[in-house]
């Protein structure tokens, strides 16, 4: 059954782009190394060879004016698909994110249209020190005009991929880095959307509610059955879109668990996950048992050796730890 | 250069338009009626002119913070610049974006820009889309001599000429980066000189001469429709009144007799000097222009005077679009 074929995490990507590519002539790629290389992380592998290098464009190490291009092309009437190959990059591009992807259609009353994905890889884990492990996504949350995507399954990855090259605005879609090859997962052979701005409750439980995306989703799966053997029955939301945010999912469920921690690979300090909790005391304050709890990276910078980045990035353990916490807090009152 | 006695009248007409709106957008906002930063155009309009007069109206072109004499000279329509300036709801934005985002998709002007240097890889990527589609659209990219010193200048310039694209990459060099002399903050007289670096050709053409500025770029954009790729027009010219607003003489960052020297080669009443002199039309034909514009640019304020402002519903429009392609 084509249902059960297995992809990895990054063949779910290729898979996408390929599909979308096929579907639309106005779909192209961009980047450093994404053509002839198909990309340091085999992210577009193959891609070149089937569509050529006019459809498949390596260009310079120019991060702004990858950006640009992918701007200014969209705006003419393309579908682009830039790369910046790593996450800690889109700093060097912020300007041309930030500034003029997103908000060209607003400032210009509405009438331009900016049909681009910006794709790149996120997260720590591969000794790859301070400017190549960061996760940055809050930053862009923060943004409006530009929608987040960072999915955790082969899956997602794909469906929500299709949906981003289709979405008629700028989207930032961020892939793990950790998983690209390791994780596998079923995923159909034809071309699907997966809604942005969607959530996934991807284990249902009663207890307690981890709210994640990224890989410390899958990290809050493996906590939810460490938890399990304690007795404890964890729902796991993975967010897959973090803007728009589906905070109803979230509220949904955190009224009928009453507890609820939310956990992520970036700093915790000014985190997605403070949005995410202020959120939930607003719209769920009363049905909180406990404080919304928070497991996150440390405030510093990633670092290199694997000894401090083990401890640094929360894993399936700490985020199982933070749960423990918020569930023995007493009742308010009690 | 030849060009027909309608040429010389529609640029003609076109400076005025720009000289026009932009002193009367000066004065507005002296009166205090126009909110915001006015970055006014008044002394280049041969660039802005010239450079539209090579171009046609389905080519590209991204502006900057001075960006109102480039829509005009694209044809863009004057009530609703004014509105836009005034915040109304019949601007070109809807009152969202101000002097700084005004734009005409329709005319292929992808917009002034509030951040230096930012409009130049955009575009890049509107010529990218040209070359990609087997059009021979062109794209120019209007920056100041300032903005050549940003990253995004340098980048963008590379990469259209690595990727062999039609850009035309067009300088205004108004001596001025907001107050500070260009001489303090680079070490070459001429920006043309950067042309090299990427691989283009450069070519400095005098700013103030329409004709002039005309010739030069209609040979670049000729030359990047061909697939030939970019080039990069250097325009000597001068700035009449201030980085913001219109006070000009006194202010300390530039010597008065700079500006009365520069003002002496005014690019509209030289250009008209020419006309006369050559008999392509009378003093008379001129004056009528500039009267004509003048009731065209009242009707401008009393249409954005008498615009409503948004609602307040209008305040989330637009940040995203609602409606995803299937």
């Amino acid at each position: 059954m084509t249902d059960e074929r297995s992809l990895t995490y990054v063949q779910a990507f290729t898979e996408a782009v390929r599909l979308e590519m096929d579907a639309d002539p106005d779909v192209f790629i961009a980047g450093e190394d994404v053509g002839a290389h198909g990309g340091v992380f085999h992210t577009f592998d193959g891609i070149q060879k089937e569509f050529g290098e006019r459809r498949a464009v390596d260009t310079p190490i120019s991060e702004q004016a990858i950006i640009g291009l992918g701007i200014g092309a969209a705006v003419a009437g393309l579908r682009p698909i830039v790369d910046l190959m790593f996450m800690d990059f889109v700093l060097v591009a912020a300007d041309q994110i930030a500034n003029q992807a997103a908000k060209l259609k607003y400032m210009f009353g509405g009438t331009a249209t900016v049909p681009l994905t910006i794709t790149t890889t996120g997260g720590a884990g591969l000794s790859a020190a301070a400017q190549h492990s960061q996760s940055l996504e809050a930053l862009f949350c923060h943004i409006p005009g530009i929608k987040v995507i960072y999915p955790s399954t082969p899956y997602d990855v794909k469906g929500l991929m299709s949906a981003s090259v289709r979405d008629d605005n700028p989207t930032l879609f961020v892939l793990h880095k950790r998983m690209l090859g390791t994780r596998a997962g079923p995923v159909p052979e034809e071309r699907y959307q997966v809604p942005l701005g969607v959530a996934n409750v991807s284990r249902q439980g009663k207890d307690v509610t981890i709210v994640s995306w990224g890989k410390t989703a899958v990290d809050s799966l493996a906590a939810a059955e460490q938890l399990a053997v304690d007795g404890i029955d964890a729902e796991v939301i993975d967010l897959r879109t973090l803007s728009p945010l589906d905070i109803d999912a979230v509220v949904a469920s955190v009224r009928t668990t009453n507890r609820v921690v939310v956990a992520h690979e970036a700093v915790r300090f000014g985190g997605f996950g403070a949005e995410v909790a202020a959120q939930i005391q607003e719209h769920a304050f009363d049905y909180l048992d406990a404080p919304v709890g928070r497991v996150a990276a440390p405030y510093s910078p990633v670092p290199f050796t694997p000894a401090l980045e083990q401890r640094y990035v929360p894993d399936s353990h700490s985020i199982a730890a933070g749960v423990r916490a918020t569930m023995a807090r007493p009742l308010l009152g009690g | 250069m030849d060009l027909t006695r309608e040429q010389h009248l529609a640029m003609h007409r076109s400076m005025v338009r720009i000289r026009l709106f932009e002193e009367a957008a000066g004065s507005l906002m002296e009166q205090g009626k126009m909110p915001g930063f006015l970055h006014l155009y008044v002394g280049q309009e041969a660039v802005a002119v010239g450079v539209c007069e090579a171009l046609r109206v389905d080519d590209f072109l991204t502006s900057t913070h001075r960006g109102h004499g480039h829509l005009v000279a694209k044809g863009g329509d004057l009530p609703r610049m004014m509105a836009e300036l005034m915040g109304k709801a019949t601007g070109y934005c809807g009152g969202k974006g101000g002097s700084m985002h005004i734009n005409d998709l329709s005319l292929g002007m992808l917009g002034a820009n509030g951040v230096v240097g930012a409009g130049v890889p955009i575009a890049v990527g509107a010529g990218f889309r040209n070359k990609y589609v087997g059009s021979d659209q062109v794209s120019v990219a209007f920056f100041g001599d300032a903005a050549t010193n940003i990253g995004a200048f340098h980048e963008a310039a590379n990469m259209a000429c690595a990727l062999h694209l039609p850009v035309v990459f067009v300088c205004e060099h108004n001596k001025y980066g907001e107050y500070t002399p260009t001489d303090r903050t680079m070490l070459i007289a001429d920006v043309v000189d950067r042309a090299a670096g990427y691989g283009m050709p450069g070519v400095i053409v005098d700013g103030m001469d329409v004709i002039a500025v005309y010739a030069a770029t209609s040979e670049a954009v000729e030359r990047a429709r061909r697939g030939e790729g970019p080039t990069l027009v250097e325009a000597k010219t001068y700035r009449f009144y201030n980085h913001h607003g219109i006070q000009n003489l006194g202010l300390k960052y530039r010597p008065d007799e700079e500006v009365v020297a520069w003002k002496e080669r005014d690019p509209i009443f030289s250009f008209e000097q020419r006309i006369v002199e050559s008999g392509v039309a009378s003093r008379e034909v001129l004056d009528a222009t500039w009267a004509e514009l003048r009731t065209a640019i009242d009707e401008a304020i009393v249409f954005a005077d008498e615009s409503p402002f948004p609602d307040e519903d209008q305040l989330l429009a637009g940040v995203f679009t609602e409606s995803a392609h299937p």
